[in-house]
């Protein structure tokens, strides 16, 4: 009898801590496969972030520093200018990114830094409770935006992808889900190209990941995997923003 | 290397920095310090292969040290007052990670944006840890360019030895100030030995991770406590005053880094005149001297403290002394650099006092 399908060699055996139906599991896997198959496991080095996934480091068998809640990039910044042998990546959720981390996030796809970014967005603050995060849909309640998000007070959601792909150091930028199958392998693939692109030296690379939080939205993990399609991908366009080659400036 | 060349402050913790194997530097300009990055963005990749990062922001930059400490690189970030504020976060995580790194401060007069000149007032902040947690960071308090160069060389030694983030604190004067040094013996970044904790890949090794989220209880309290203790052997280990004129003295003047040159200048005077006063520099001002200013309060029962400042180092020297010792302030804060003369009316002033047998 062969073997279909066993646990990837850098995912450890070790029970997941994230809610039942949490997109960050999918996503650890999805990173996890990438990494076996492009045999960059001993040269990988994870910073993951303050949020939900802060433990990523219990599941994935890589090196890892853990970065202030919004620093990732910073952070990645540094190992990778000191070690560009290796494969720098950080996982980051909307909050750390969009929202504390923006500017550390914008400037690190601006000089083009040679890292990968695993840019998880579910639409809300995960791990401290439900609040707000600038990614939050118009009209979708939260915590602290109990009758929903309200324009007037708290603007529109950030989207990232289409900002940064107004620079021209953004080299790899793609938006993908993991609400069913196909968007699964679709994101799998997006992960792998964002490394090829960093082991090819061409740059910045970000995958955008739309991921359920069934917690949070107060959703069941079946509901919450409809509720992408349905209604997050209206304001989160999914697809290839930005391939290499597309930023060259020429002058 | 024992010519001397001449270098000013700001230049010369750079230079010192590259000839200490610093191979990377990230900072964001701020005035009174602005040399140091401009002279490692012009040496440090010719020189020793080094990087050069001008960060969005002294937040960015403290954490892209983080990242190229935890790559194993010696690395070096500068800035001044309202700079070093926002650095607070990122020196937590250094302090917190067990990451090496050095810090400048040229001090500037504050609060808040306050303004370019000369001042003192970041004593608190340098010593009491400054951002959030139960951490100490080594402070080193140079007094002239040859120091500063010196100190540069220290830190680093230290960061690595007690794996902790390591501040030089200066001011816009001495940043500024140009006199001749003798330079350092260049070290090759090469040669320096490895750490046993850096990010490199896990090949043919267990995977590394560094981190400060300690979730359970009880590992953080003992993390608190190992840090703690680590602190104490620190403490042990290198806490240094420079004394003058100590034996006999009626009067001692505590002062650190420009004001101690001040000081320097003013006591000189005071002695001239037959005064018996005398100088205690604190050179790391954490650990702070206890020991020297104890030791010092046996002998004599006066001491006056100077700072550019409204009096922050005073509060270190009354907890230093023996009981029953009068210690007052003297200073000036808001940048301003008072003169020799000043301190030395202040210091006749209180030394009649004290010959009289009044209280000062
Ligand atoms: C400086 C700082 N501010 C606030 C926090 C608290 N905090 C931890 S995670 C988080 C938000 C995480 O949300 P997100 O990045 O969207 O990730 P998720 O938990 O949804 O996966 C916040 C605000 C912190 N750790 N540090
Ligand atoms: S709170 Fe949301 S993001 Fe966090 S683990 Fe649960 S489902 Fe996932």
């Amino acid at each position: 009898m062969s073997k279909v399908f066993s646990r990837p060699e850098s995912l450890l055996d070790t029970p997941l801590h994230y809610c039942p139906g949490c997109g960050h599991s999918i996503i650890h896997r999805l990173i996890a496969e990438v990494i076996d198959e492009l045999q960059i496991r001993e040269r990988a080095i994870l910073v993951p972030p303050a949020g939900c996934a802060v433990l990523a480091y219990n599941y994935l068998d890589v090196d890892a520093i853990e970065a202030a809640h919004g620093r990732a990039s910073a952070v990645a910044t540094g190992l990778k200018r000191l070690r560009p042998d290796c494969v720098v990546f950080t996982y980051q959720g909307d909050g750390d990114l969009a929202a504390i981390g923006i500017a550390e996030s914008i400037h690190a796809a601006n000089r083009s830094e040679k890292i990968t970014v695993i840019y998880v967005n579910n639409a809300v603050y995960g791990m401290t409770g439900g609040q707000m995060a600038p990614t939050t849909m118009i009209g979708q309640k939260t915590t602290t935006t109990p009758f929903g998000r309200d324009v007037d007070q708290a603007g529109y959601p950030i989207l990232i992808c289409e900002m940064l792909s107004q620079l021209p150091g953004a080299t790899y930028l793609e938006r993908t889900s993991v609400h069913d199958a196909k968007h699964i392998l679709r994101t799998r693939k997006a992960i792998k190209r964002a490394f090829e692109v960093q082991l090819a030296g061409q740059g910045f690379s970000l995958v955008e990941v739309l991921s359920p939080c069934p917690t949070n939205w107060h959703l069941t993990p079946a509901e919450a995997h409809r509720h992408v399609p349905e209604q997050m991908v209206k304001t989160f366009r999914l697809g290839v923003f930005r391939e290499p080659g597309d930023g060259r400036v020429s002058c | 290397m024992s010519e001397r060349v001449l270098f000013s402050g700001n230049h010369a913790i750079a230079e010192a920095a590259i000839l200490s194997g610093c191979t990377a530097y990230f900072g964001y300009p701020i005035t009174p310090q602005n040399a140091l990055p401009e002279y490692m963005a012009a040496n440090l990749r010719r020189r020793n292969n080094g990087v050069f990062i001008q960060a969005e922001s002294e937040l960015a930059a403290i954490n892209m040290v983080i990242g190229a400490s935890a790559a194993g690189a010696r690395v070096m970030t500068s800035s001044s007052s309202p700079g070093i504020s926002l650095k607070q976060e990122g020196i937590s995580f250094l302090a917190g990670m067990e990451l090496p790194a050095v810090i400048v401060n040229m001090n500037r007069g504050g609060p808040g944006l306050g303004n370019i000149a000369p001042a003192q007032s970041d004593y608190f902040q340098s010593t009491r840890g400054g951002g959030h947690g139960d951490y100490r960071v080594i402070v080193l308090a140079p007094g002239s360019v040859q120091e500063l160069i010196d100190a540069t060389r220290r830190a680093f030694e230290l960061a690595d030895r007690y794996r902790t983030p390591v501040l030089i604190l200066g001011d816009g004067m001495i940043g500024q100030l140009m006199e001749p040094v003798v330079l350092p013996e260049p070290i090759d970044p090469a040669q320096i030995p490895e750490r046993s904790y850096t990010l490199s890949g896990a090949s043919g090794r267990p995977k590394r991770l560094i981190k400060s989220l300690i979730l359970d209880t009880a590992k953080m309290e003992e993390h608190n406590w190992k840090l703690f203790r680590k602190y104490e052997m620190i403490s042990a280990e290198i806490a240094d005053a420079e004394t003058e004129f100590v034996e006999g003295a009626k009067l001692l003047v505590v002062a650190f880094g420009t004001a101690a040159r001040i000081a320097k200048g003013a006591v000189k005077r005071a002695r001239a005149e037959g005064m018996d006063v005398g100088l205690i520099r604190p050179l790391t001002l954490w650990p702070f001297p206890k020991k020297a200013l104890a030791k010092a309060s046996r002998s004599c029962s006066n001491f006056c403290v100077f700072e550019m400042n409204t009096g922050q180092m005073v509060e270190d020297v009354r907890l230093s002394v023996q009981e029953g010792t009068n210690v007052v302030f003297s200073g000036r804060p808001g940048g301003v650099v008072p003169t020799p003369i000043e301190l030395y009316r202040a210091i006749a002033r209180i030394h009649h006092r004290v010959k009289k047998g009044a209280a000062v």
